[in-house]
């Protein structure tokens, strides 16, 4: 190929221009946000691009308050590795100020890992496991509206207290699963319940739980307890009916969109936890309204909800600081919201100062066909637990910042 | 009660049965695979993707047009084998002297592009799609509980086989096929259109891969990842029965499914590795896997 000498001046030209052109974009007057998580794997519709949406509509409610807010998005493929190159990119080269959500736990470390290295702030939403808030705690780092230790104790607490004694473990082995079965093992021996078993599975990339399945059958236990999340735990619900399986299901994470793929006559009559559901209240209501038709066939579960909420309740901490202030630190940015009252359509309560956010948990019950009005009319409230029962208590977290 | 190596015997049994089950969909895949290798030599990494297509194919006929599983289990397999046609006439027709790299890469990027549609249009968490009226329900083997519907899978997947390893190696396409693999030019003198002949084979392959996604529907949610998750096993399999050979990757295809399945109960953090550590093996000992001809 013959290269002509304009086109390679103009070319080098262009070249030239993009470190310009890079500098210009973490400009002082420019707060950053990453939105960071699975756009193309199984956590995608638990996450993914209704979550750009819901941090994006922050953005557009909050009105600029004397800066300018820009959102941007990456996949992280649920690969901790490919995440915290992301991260680093996103802080050293594209001036990033705040990475949010994040699920699939083992990610989610890393990332935490990262920005307190580098003093930004990370804002958790996606992630279970409750180290985030325990033994991996960081200053930079808030948790934002669920984790292992609150399903195990809504979820797991209610179905021991209806009966369920004996409990076999289908988990996703990773940090999430295996935490999350340990939280709630946790719960069920406190309550005099006993675990006989368990299947850890590899993940990703497993599609036919028949055999775990099978296996829990013959364990003899009573409660089946589904340690694994998005298409995974559609897939053993909808097999756990095909094989006949007669144990009680506790799908120990579950969000209104795994519902939504499972179809209420196989979903109907689990019970699961979330911390927001669109039919709440007046104000869940209005924010759905608000959101729905930017994303019509993935309406708002606690992730989307906390994606909105968190990139709000930074902003008010940013504006309330002043952006060169906020620019300097993101541990005190964090320190700031942990001083300020979270007020929003999806969440009102706290952030506790190991970073945990302080919100009431919901136990949900999936509806009859019969029972549902409409569309995404999947859920009815059992129980209602406020925010400062929810959560494991500060000191039993081990999170070294904490001082008693 | 009977116990087999500390495990009750029913448990096995059914452990045994569920390796079958998952082994009828590599043995279909892979059976695909390896005729696409064997009379094109091109490695097809679109393979997942069309036999994603073939589930989707399914679920659309029935949302959109009302078509159930029964049409669907014919006409999907039509569908993409027009599919197929075209994307052989179009694209990979160009790459038989090149390479197997170029086949390769080209079939990955078109996996990667089937895939990605179909989950901009319809997101990652799946549509649900029923189980045919006449296989719901489950019989009672004594053992186990078997959903009818998975037993229909083991015998579907057998069948296909069969006739797949009849047409291939005892009629006289077949006989055709094979001399055109050899000996292209020479079978072309005798008038064979040979082209064409590669074009079908190119379609069948793919066929039997949408045949495969049709009998997964109801099964796995519809979902754009479902293809994915099986490519990587399935070309293990092709590997360890033999690159090209059709009744290796049917015996291979059933055997690693039991392998696996036996797995998940003795360790099944390793359910998704054995197979490779059986390839590893394979080939350590038979570097043309167990049932190829070294070159």
């Amino acid at each position: 190929m013959e290269i002509s000498r304009r086109a390679l001046l103009g070319t080098a030209a262009a070249v030239a221009t993009v470190p310009v052109a890079r500098r210009a974009r973490a400009q002082a007057n420019t707060i950053k946000i990453g939105v960071l998580n699975d756009q193309s794997g199984p956590y995608r519709d638990t996450g993914g691009p209704t979550s750009v949406i819901c941090a994006k509509q922050a953005v557009e409610e909050f009105q600029s308050k004397g800066f300018n807010v820009e959102v941007i998005a990456a996949d992280h493929q649920n690969k901790p590795d490919l995440g915290a190159s992301i991260a680093r990119e996103w802080y050293d080269r594209e001036g990033v100020d705040l990475i949010i959500d994040v699920p699939t736990s083992s990610v989610a470390l890393a990332i935490a890992g990262v920005s307190k290295e580098k003093n930004k702030v990370h804002i958790n939403v996606g992630a279970a496991t409750s180290d985030l808030t325990g033994k991996s705690c960081s200053p930079t780092l808030v948790h934002y509206c669920y984790d292992t230790y609150m399903l195990a104790k809504s979820t797991g607490g209610a179905t021991v207290k209806a009966g369920g004694d004996s409990w076999y473990f289908i988990t996703a082995d990773y940090a999430f699963g295996q935490q999350l079965q340990k939280d709630t093992t946790a719960f069920v021996t406190a309550a005099g319940g006993k675990v006989l078993g368990s299947s850890p599975y590899p993940f990703p990339g497993t599609t036919d739980f028949s055999s775990f399945l099978l296996q829990a059958q013959s364990s003899g236990a009573k409660v089946l307890g589904l340690c694994n999340a998005g298409g995974d735990t559609v897939n053993s619900i909808k097999q756990a009916k095909e094989f006949g399986i007669k144990m009680r299901l506790a799908a120990m994470l579950m969000f209104v969109t795994d519902v939504n793929a499972l179809g209420l006559d196989a979903a109907q009559g689990l019970v699961l936890t979330e911390s927001f559901y669109w039919d709440l209240n007046d104000r869940t209501r209005a924010f759905t309204n608000r959101v729905k038709a930017k994303t019509p066939n993935n309406w708002p579960n606690m992730i989307h909800a906390g994606n909105y909420s968190g990139t709000l309740h930074f902003l008010k901490a940013v504006a309330d600081m002043g952006v060169a202030e906020a620019k300097k630190s993101g541990a005190a940015i964090v320190e700031r919201m942990k001083k300020m009252p979270v007020d929003d359509d999806c969440f009102q309560g706290s952030i506790r100062v190991d970073g945990r956010g302080m919100f009431p948990s919901y136990l949900f019950e999936v509806k009859k066909p019969s029972e549902s009005k409409g569309k995404w009319d999947y859920f009815k409230t059992l129980v209602t637990t406020p925010a400062d029962q929810a959560w494991r208590p500060l000191n039993e977290g081990g999170c070294y910042f904490v001082t008693a | 009660m009977f116990m087999i190596l500390g495990y009750p015997a029913p448990l096995m049994f059914g452990q045994l049965l569920l390796g079958l089950i998952n082994g009828a969909f590599y043995a279909l895949l892979s059976l695909g695979l390896a005729v696409i290798f064997g009379m094109l030599n091109i490695v097809n990494f679109a393979h997942g993707a069309l036999f994603m297509l073939g589930a989707f194919v399914a679920w659309g006929l029935l949302e959109y047009l009302g078509i159930g599983y029964w049409v669907a289990l014919f006409l999907a397999p039509l569908i993409v084998g027009v599919f197929g046609v075209l994307t052989e006439k179009l694209l990979i027709r160009h790459l038989y002297k090149l390479d197997h790299l170029y086949g390769l890469l080209l079939t990955f990027g078109l996996a990667l592009i089937i895939e990605g549609l179909a989950r901009n249009q319809y997101g990652s968490s799946g549509m649900p799609y029923r189980i045919p009226a006449a296989l719901q329900g489950a019989t009672d083997l004594g053992f186990m509980f078997l959903p009818n519907y998975r037993g229909w899978v083991v015998l579907a997947a057998a069948v296909m086989c069969l006739i797949t390893w009849l047409v291939i190696e005892k009629t006289s396409v077949g006989a055709t096929l094979r001399a055109a693999t050899e000996n292209a030019p020479l079978v072309q003198a005798f008038g064979v259109n040979v082209p064409r002949l590669i074009t079908l084979t190119y379609a069948g392959g793919v066929a039997l891969a949408a045949f495969a996604g049709v009998l997964a529907a109801p099964i796995y949610s519809v979902n754009p990842n479902m293809g994915a998750n099986f490519i990587i096993v399935v070309f293990a399999v092709v590997v360890i029965g033999g690159m090209g050979s059709i009744l290796g990757s049917i015996v291979t295809g059933f055997g690693l499914g039991i392998i696996e399945g036996l797995t998940k109960v003795f360790y099944p953090q390793a359910s998704a590795t054995v197979i490779f550590l059986v390839m590893v093996i394979v080939l350590l000992a038979r570097p043309a896997g167990l049932f190829g001809k070294a070159a």
